[in-house]
C-alpha cells in the first residue's frame, strides 16, 4: 500500500486511469497523484484547461481525459514526477510511455533500457523513442519509451545498466 | 555598535523574505547569517518545489535561493552581514555577533528570528563510527561540495528530508540500499516515495536500525522490525551491506536566542520542540521580538517564505513605515499560509500552531509563568 511501501495499488490507480476507449484514441495524461497536499503547478500548467480548477490547493488534479492531447507540459512541471503520458496507439506491439526523468546520462533515441515498473522491478525491455531535454526542461527530461502493449500500464521508470 | 531598524537573524527562506519585505517598505535591515552565503538550506534543495504559483511552486529550492538572495544584494536598505553567528541577546536589546573572529555588537529597533532547525540524531550501537551522517550533511557534500559520501547508503527516516535526500543520493550515483522507518506510515510525500521506489530503492516501514558494525568505520547495518508498540520483534533481523547510515528522524526549532530574550516558550510535538508563543504577525511575548520559518516550529520552506513574508511587513509596519497595498499585501500572505496548511498534512501544523498562536498582545501577559510547561 502507497502508505506503507510507496507503491500505489491497483485500487489506487483505478480512481485515476482514463477510459479504454479514450485509451484507444491515442496520447493522454495520467496523473498518479494519491494525496491531498499543497500543490497545484499541473493545474497552471495545463493549456487545453484538461485539469479541473482547483477549490482548494490541497485537493488532488482531476484530469478531463477528453480535453487532454498528451501533449505532456504538466509531466514537466509536476513535483512529484507523477505524470506520465500513454498512448497506446503508438502501434500495434508496442504502446508509448512518456515519463519524467532526472538521472543521468540521459539515454539516446534507439537504446533498449530496462523498463521497470512502480515496484522498482524489472518487467522487460523498452526502447528510447525521443528524448525531451534542454533548459526550458529545467531539469526534468521526458523520455519516450516504446514499451510492449501489455506493459503501457506498468512502466513507470526505466535503468539504462542493460543497455544492449 | 551596529545601530539598525531591523536584524534578521538567519538568511534562509525565512529570514530572506523577511528583509525583503521589512525592505520594500522601507526599513532597513540587517540580516546576519553563520554560513558564507545566503539561502540556508535552500541552496542543497535540488527538486522541485510543491505549493502554489504564487510560492514559486514546480521552481526548484537551488534557484529561489539563487533569486532571493540576488534581490537581497540588490536592496538598497538591506545590509548582509555573512558567516557571523549570532552569540547572544542581551537585556538592553544588543545582538551580539562573532565576525571574522571580530565581537560585533548590534542595536536593533526590531529583531526576526529566523534560525531554522537543527537535526535530531538517534542513539544505537556504533552510532559513532565514520559514515554515520546526518541528512543535512549528506545533502551538503553531495549537491553543495559535489562529494560522494560513500558508495552505498541505508537511510533511516522516511519523511520528506530522508525520502528526498534518498532521491539526490541516486542522481549523485550512490546506491540506496533501503530506507526504514519506524512508523507505520510513509511520512514524505507519497510522490516522492513512489519516485524513490520506482528507482529501486524499497522502503521498510515498522523498521528501525538496531545497530551499525565495522571496526574503523561503518561497514553495514542491522535493522529490527518493530510491532504496534514501536518494540523489536526478536528474529526480524536484516543486515544491510553499506558504507553510510544517513539518519533523518527529525528536525527541532533553534531558539536559544528567544529563550535568552525571555520569550515566553512552550513545548509543542506536532511543532518539534520548544517554541515561542507568537500572535497572529509573528510578534514573541517580547515586543519587537518576531519568529519566522522553523524556528518557530518545524514545517516546510513555502510555510517559512510566507511567516518570513508576515513577519517582515509587520516588523517594519511596527517602525512606522507602510505602503497603500500594506492591507492586501498581509491578507494575501495569510490566505496562502492558510491555503498551504489547510489539507490533511497540515493537519499536525494546525493543531501545533492552535497552542502557540495568540490573538491579542494582551494574552501573552495574562499566562501565568507555569504554562509555559
Amino acid at each position: 500500500m502507497l502508505a506503507e511501501n510507496g507503491v500505489p495499488t491497483i485500487e489506487d490507480l483505478a480512481q485515476v486511469l482514463p477510459a479504454p476507449e479514450r485509451l484507444a484514441r491515442g496520447p493522454v495524461a495520467i496523473a498518479e497523484c494519491f494525496q491531498e497536499i499543497p500543490c497545484d503547478p499541473c493545474y497552471h500548467s495545463c493549456l487545453r484547461r484538461a485539469i479541473a480548477p482547483f477549490a482548494d490547493i490541497n485537493e488532488r488534479p482531476r484530469i478531463d481525459h477528453e480535453k487532454c492531447n498528451g501533449c505532456g507540459l504538466c509531466v514537466n512541471r509536476c513535483p512529484g514526477l507523477a505524470i506520465f503520458v500513454v498512448d497506446q496507439t503508438y502501434s500495434d506491439s508496442e504502446a508509448l510511455v512518456k515519463l519524467p526523468y532526472e538521472f543521468l546520462p540521459l539515454p539516446k533515441p534507439g537504446d533498449i533500457v530496462s523498463a521497470i515498473n512502480r515496484s522498482g522491478a524489472a518487467v522487460g525491455e523498452a526502447r528510447v523513442v525521443k528524448v525531451q531535454s534542454g533548459k526550458q526542461m529545467d531539469g526534468t527530461n521526458i523520455v519516450w519509451l516504446a514499451v510492449p502493449q501489455d506493459l503501457s500500464m506498468e512502466v513507470r521508470h526505466f535503468k539504462m545498466e542493460e543497455v544492449r | 555598535m551596529i545601530a539598525c531598524e531591523i536584524c534578521v537573524i538567519g538568511g534562509g527562506p525565512a529570514g530572506l523574505m523577511a528583509a525583503l519585505h521589512a525592505a520594500s517598505l522601507g526599513a532597513s535591515v540587517v540580516i546576519i547569517d553563520r554560513n558564507d552565503y545566503l539561502g540556508g538550506q535552500l541552496i542543497k534543495q535540488t527538486h522541485r518545489f510543491f505549493g502554489s504559483k504564487e510560492q514559486r511552486a514546480s521552481e526548484r529550492g537551488v534557484n529561489i535561493s539563487r533569486e532571493l538572495s540576488f534581490a537581497v544584494e540588490e536592496e538598497e536598505n538591506i545590509k548582509v552581514l555573512t558567516a557571523a553567528t549570532a552569540l547572544g541577546y542581551y537585556k538592553d536589546g544588543v545582538v551580539t555577533v562573532e565576525k571574522d573572529e571580530r565581537f560585533l555588537k548590534i542595536k536593533p529597533q526590531k529583531i526576526i528570528v529566523a534560525t531554522g532547525g537543527a537535526e535530531k540524531t538517534l542513539p544505537f550501537p556504533n552510532n559513532d563510527l565514520p559514515g554515520v551522517y546526518g541528512a543535512g550533511a549528506v545533502q551538503t557534500l553531495v549537491n553543495v561540495y559535489g562529494v560522494k559520501p560513500g558508495q552505498r547508503v541505508l537511510m533511516v527516516g522516511a519523511g520528506n528530508i530522508g525520502v528526498i535526500v534518498s532521491y539526490q543520493l541516486l542522481q549523485a550515483g550512490v546506491e540506496v540500499a533501503g530506507i526504514v522507518e519506524a512508523a507505520p506510515r510513509i511520512g514524505a510525500y507519497w510522490v516522492h516515495a513512489a519516485k524513490v521506489v520506482r528507482a529501486g530503492v524499497p522502503i521498510y516501514t515498522r523498521h528501525t536500525i538496531k545497530g551499525a558494525w565495522g571496526e574503523k568505520e561503518v561497514e553495514g547495518a542491522t535493522t529490527v522490525e518493530l510491532d504496534d508498540q514501536w518494540r523489536p520483534i526478536p528474529g526480524t533481523e536484516k543486515d544491510f551491506d553499506v558504507d553510510v547510515i544517513c539518519l533523518s528522524v527529525g528536525l527541532s526549532p533553534l531558539t536559544e536566542i528567544l529563550w535568552q530574550a525571555g520569550c515566553a516558550m512552550k513545548y509543542v510535538p506536532e511543532l518539534s520542540g520548544y517554541v515561542p508563543l507568537r500572535n497572529v504577525d509573528m510578534e514573541t511575548s517580547v515586543p519587537g521580538i518576531y519568529i519566522a520559518g522553523d524556528a518557530g516550529g518545524i514545517e516546510e520552506a513555502s510555510a517559512a517564505m510566507m511567516e518570513g513574508a508576515l513577519a517582515g511587513l509587520s516588523a517594519a509596519r511596527a517602525l512606522g513605515y507602510s505602503a497603500s497595498d500594506f492591507n492586501s499585501r498581509r491578507a494575501n500572505i495569510l490566505r496562502e499560509l492558510e491555503n498551504l496548511r489547510s489539507g490533511p498534512v497540515g493537519e499536525k501544523i494546525r493543531k501545533g500552531l492552535k497552542k502557540v498562536t495568540l490573538i491579542e498582545r494582551q494574552e501573552f501577559r495574562v499566562l501565568p509563568l507555569s504554562s509555559n510547561f
